[in-house]
């Protein structure tokens, strides 16, 4: 027999973990489903890592709303959920003085968008911030509230805390359809099965545009994925210390150098309209155009201490702004559709979404209390996520009084990224356990570093192979058809 | 557990650089030596090296890499040297404590009267390269592979497709087809090989692999694992030539791309690093610019043979028991070897003037391009020729050296410094 839930949340995305998160605080059940083996393995997992601050949104959209409102909650979420989140501020960068009324459009954007903290710094005042800045630097408008993160460790935070307050994560399960009861959603069919509940809620990201079709809303709305290009520096040669933004073009946001919250240096994205939602290759062109828009901004860029390149894809949507007045027809929907019954629908929700992720989740539980949901407050709700311990950013005191408890923190076995056996198994068994090899990379920022796994994929197969009692030959990179080893070698006679 | 927590020498790594050090400086009188390693076992990268060409230097034999390391196994514990396994180096002060954690000894701190770093190196990846297209699993770098095959008896693939002609892709082709995996193409970018010739013939040439020169990959395909790679030829400005394009079929990708010294705990312990080697300057003892402070083989430059990173894990042994017995001390007056016309790099990049009353002083090096004829391998000190060396051909996959012979130190002790030149005779 099939439970019946209250939630189901389709899509374990940074906003479909918040929102799940956000209604396991609520009297309820709540389902969250991903088709992949892990969270966050969508456009979530691959972006600029960047909290904006909202000078960037059409001024009126819900895109400015959601982005100025959620950046503020970034402060309680990140000490609730005990994951990586600073402050430190975002420059856009002004070229030459063809580019500097740019900022003054941005500094009306962020006026009308009720953006705190925002100034116009003058060229020299740049250089003095950021000494690798290009000489030709004419101004820039400076972001207090920008802000760097993990979006992993969000993400990962976010459902586990979901998980501890009684949600149920199913992976691997992918929706079909929906099982409908006249013009009211009563389930959904995935290859796991039926699953029933008396909401469902649209965090599908890239196949957005396919849930809310399944359930007849919006025939006409398309996402569109626009791919972006990293390139990711060594983390022992730091070479830029801020969030440096170019002036936005209609492409989007423009290639940034930027530092992460993990302290490598990291340039793109570029902005490629493809129809292939699969497809995050990156491509020698993309990559020819992300080095020449980074080299704009800081000239002595070396590409001697570039450690990785990957892409992502944003979750471009159609949708028009629903203000009377504003032409702009790539908003963000957060809905309860008249047609169809029972259904929360979420698309196009691409860059800002990550902060505007819990901004857009308290917007869910508006709306479902605009529909009649009582949602009272669980009496054991417990909003925090304990931090597990991270070897490699303790102080070496730290790591003496770890190993003494527990010796498997002893063992380090990613040497760059010094993350050891105690970590990875800690994942193993945590609350949304890691199964696979990039999940436990996301997690412990395994195989990031210069070598890029290539000393800690054996072992790691191994940890996994012994702590899920399987046989090596089933690990995998990130679930089904991405084994590492085909077979033993030949047995040899003695 | 530790017998102690100072210790004459301590050597990091134990490959054959690192144990050669921990048998020299015993052998040149250290009474307390250490030897660190982060695997369960001593002899570093020689035990997943199976294949033979160990020993043809300094045994005048062809051994297998873990046959090998074990003459030097042996030697290192009835020498009585102390060792720490399954242990990593963290932290390596330039005053020489060394923060080590393990998950049997815990987290210790030691102090070395003399330090020598041995951490061999570690592979060049396909983000270093930048190779575009997608990031499936099945994209391995060789040596990973090599462990994976040779020490945890898995197969990490069955249709193989290698970019770099380095000797651990060579020697994988081989291993794999042994195997009964399928190894499709060898493509190098530069026109000529990055390995051994004898590596070529054997591990490709017998077993009828093709390699194709000026050819790199352009595109990874494949969403879980591989599927395919396309190839093209370039260039001489590396930029693909349109029309040379090929797909080729696979389920892996081997990288066999150059090999860069591991020299981060160097860096932290103030260790200045010369950019064409990638390692430290060293002195012909293999001091480094840390007073105390030796390093040797592959941490240094890159070497082709085992046998030759014994042979400097003897020096920067021999050294560092010296420097740690109050013999030796860092001497200011270095005459500096410099690399000349056709020259990479050269190591020693110094000469300690005090050495060259004590024997001869072999100087390693690496040509940037191949010369296919008789060639000669200059030594003058900007005026005058102090030695020379006829070879038959000279190529950037093969190390050469020049001696010089204490017949020749009287010029040498003249120089200001010293430059290596390689010239088509």
């Amino acid at each position: 027999m099939q439970r019946k839930y209250d939630y189901i949340v389709i899509g374990a995305g940074v906003v479909g973990c918040i929102i799940a998160r956000t209604l396991s605080r609520y009297e309820g059940s709540v389902l969250l489903i991903d088709k992949e083996a892990d969270v966050c393995m969508g456009s979530t997992a691959a972006n600029t890592a960047i909290v904006h601050a909202g000078y960037d949104p059409l001024p009126n959209t819900l895109k400015a709303r959601m982005n100025v409102k959620g950046n503020a909650m970034w402060d309680t979420l990140a000490g609730e959920l005990n994951f990586p989140f600073e402050r430190r501020g975002d420059f856009v960068v002004a070229v030459g003085d063809e580019e500097f009324p740019e900022l003054e459009t941005l500094m009306t954007f962020a006026k009308k968008n009720g953006v705190p903290g925002c100034h116009i710094l003058s060229g020299p005042e740049v250089r003095r911030r950021e000494k690798n800045i290009t000489p030709d630097v004419s101004g820039a408008l400076w972001a207090s509230t920008g802000g760097i993160t993990d979006p992993f460790a969000v993400t990962v935070a976010a459902a586990e805390n979901a998980v501890m307050n009684g949600a149920e994560v199913k992976l691997n399960t992918a929706f079909e359809e929906f099982i409908m009861d006249g013009d009211r959603i009563i389930g959904i069919k995935t290859n796991q099965g039926e699953f029933f509940s008396r909401w469902v809620v649209n965090c599908a990201g890239l196949y957005s545009d396919f849930v809310m079709h399944q359930a007849g809303v919006r025939p006409e709305f398309k996402i569109r994925p626009r791919k972006g290009e990293y390139f990711v520096f060594d983390r022992a040669d730091v070479q830029i210390d801020n969030v440096l933004f170019p002036v936005p073009t209609e492409k989007g946001k423009g290639i940034l150098v930027t530092t992460t919250i993990h302290g490598n240096t990291l340039l793109g994205p570029n902005a490629d309209i493809i129809d292939d939602k699969e497809n995050t290759s990156t491509t020698t062109s993309g990559m020819d155009e992300i080095w020449a828009g980074a080299k704009k901004l800081v000239p002595s860029l070396s590409k001697k201490y570039v450690i990785g390149t990957f892409a992502g894809l944003r979750p471009m949507g159609n949708a028009p702004c629903k203000t009377p007045g504003v032409d702009y027809n790539k908003d963000y929907i957060i809905e309860i559709p008249e047609e169809v019954r029972g259904f929360v629908n979420l698309g196009g929700i691409e860059s800002p979404g990550l902060a505007s992720s819990p901004a857009i989740a308290q917007e869910v539980v508006d709306l479902l209390k605009d529909a009649g949901e009582e949602l009272k407050v669980k009496k054991d709700w417990d909003p925090i996520r304990p931090a597990r311990p991270r070897f490699r950013e303790m102080s070496q005191k730290d790591r003496k009084l770890l190993v003494d408890m527990d010796p498997s923190y002893g063992r380090v076995i990613c040497r760059c990224e010094n993350v050891t056996e105690g970590e990875i198994i800690a994942e193993i068994h945590s609350p949304i356990p890691a199964t696979t090899y990039d999940a436990i990379k996301r997690r412990t920022w395994l195989g990031t570093g210069r070598c890029q796994g290539g000393f800690d994929t054996p072992r790691v197969v191994e940890i996994l192979s012994r702590e899920l009692g399987v046989s090596p030959l089933e690990i995998t990179k990130r679930g089904k058809g991405s084994k590492f080893l085909f077979r033993p070698t030949k047995k040899v006679e003695n | 557990m530790l017998k102690k927590d100072t210790y004459d020498v301590v050597i990091i790594g134990s490959g054959p650089g690192g144990l050669a050090a921990a048998v020299a400086a015993k052998k040149e009188g250290a009474e307390d030596v250490l030897v660190i390693e982060r695997d369960t076992e001593l002899g570093g990268i020689l035990l997943q090296c199976i294949h033979n060409g160990f020993g043809a230097e300094i045994f005048n034999e062809d051994l297998p890499g873990p046959s090998y390391a074990q003459r030097y196994i042996d030697e290192t514990l009835e020498l009585g040297v102390e060792t720490l396994l399954d242990t990593i180096v963290l932290e390596v002060t330039p005053d020489r404590k060394i923060i080590a954690s393990s998950k049997l000894h815990g987290f210790v701190e030691i102090t070395a009267r003399a330090l020598v770093l041995a951490m061999g190196c570690r592979e060049r990846t396909r983000a270093m390269i930048q190779i575009p297209g997608m990031r499936p699993s099945g994209i391995y770098t060789a040596g990973t592979a090599q462990r994976f095959v040779n020490i945890e008896g898995k197969m990490p693939g069955e249709k193989v497709v290698i970019l770099g002609s380095g000797d651990i892709g060579l020697i994988m082709a081989r291993r794999l087809t042994f195997e009964g995996a399928k190894v499709e193409r060898v493509c190098e970018i530069l026109p000529y090989l990055s390995g051994l010739t004898r590596n070529y013939v054997q591990c490709l040439q017998d077993f009828d692999i093709p390699l194709q020169f000026r050819h790199t990959v352009k595109f990874i395909y494949g969403i879980d694992r591989v599927e395919a790679v396309e190839i093209a030829e370039v260039d001489d400005k590396w930029k693909y030539i349109p029309g040379s394009e090929e797909i080729i079929p696979c389920d892996t990708l081997l990288l066999s791309v150059g090999l860069i010294p591991e020299n981060e705990l160097s860096r932290q312990a103030g260790v200045l690093l010369d950019p064409s080697t990638g390692g430290p300057y060293v002195d012909e003892s293999r001091q480094t610019n840390v007073p105390g402070i030796f390093a040797a083989g592959n941490v240094v430059h890159v070497y082709d043979l085992a046998d030759w990173v014994t042979l400097a894990g003897y020096e920067a042994g021999k050294g560092a028991a010296k420097y740690a017995k109050a013999i030796r001390t860092r001497e200011s007056d270095h005459i500096p070897v410099i690399a000349g016309k056709n020259v990479h790099h050269v190591v020693p990049q110094t000469i300690n003037k005090r050495s060259l009353e004590d024997k001869e002083i072999e100087l390693q090096l690496r040509v940037l391009k191949p010369i296919e004829s008789r060639t000669i391998i200059e030594v003058h000190d900007g005026k005058n020729q102090i030695t020379r060396k006829l070879e038959r051909y000279v190529r950037p996959g093969e190390m050469n050296t020049v001696v010089l012979k204490p017949r020749h130190f009287a010029d040498v002790e003249k120089a200001s410094n010293i430059t290596v030149e390689v010239n088509p005779r």
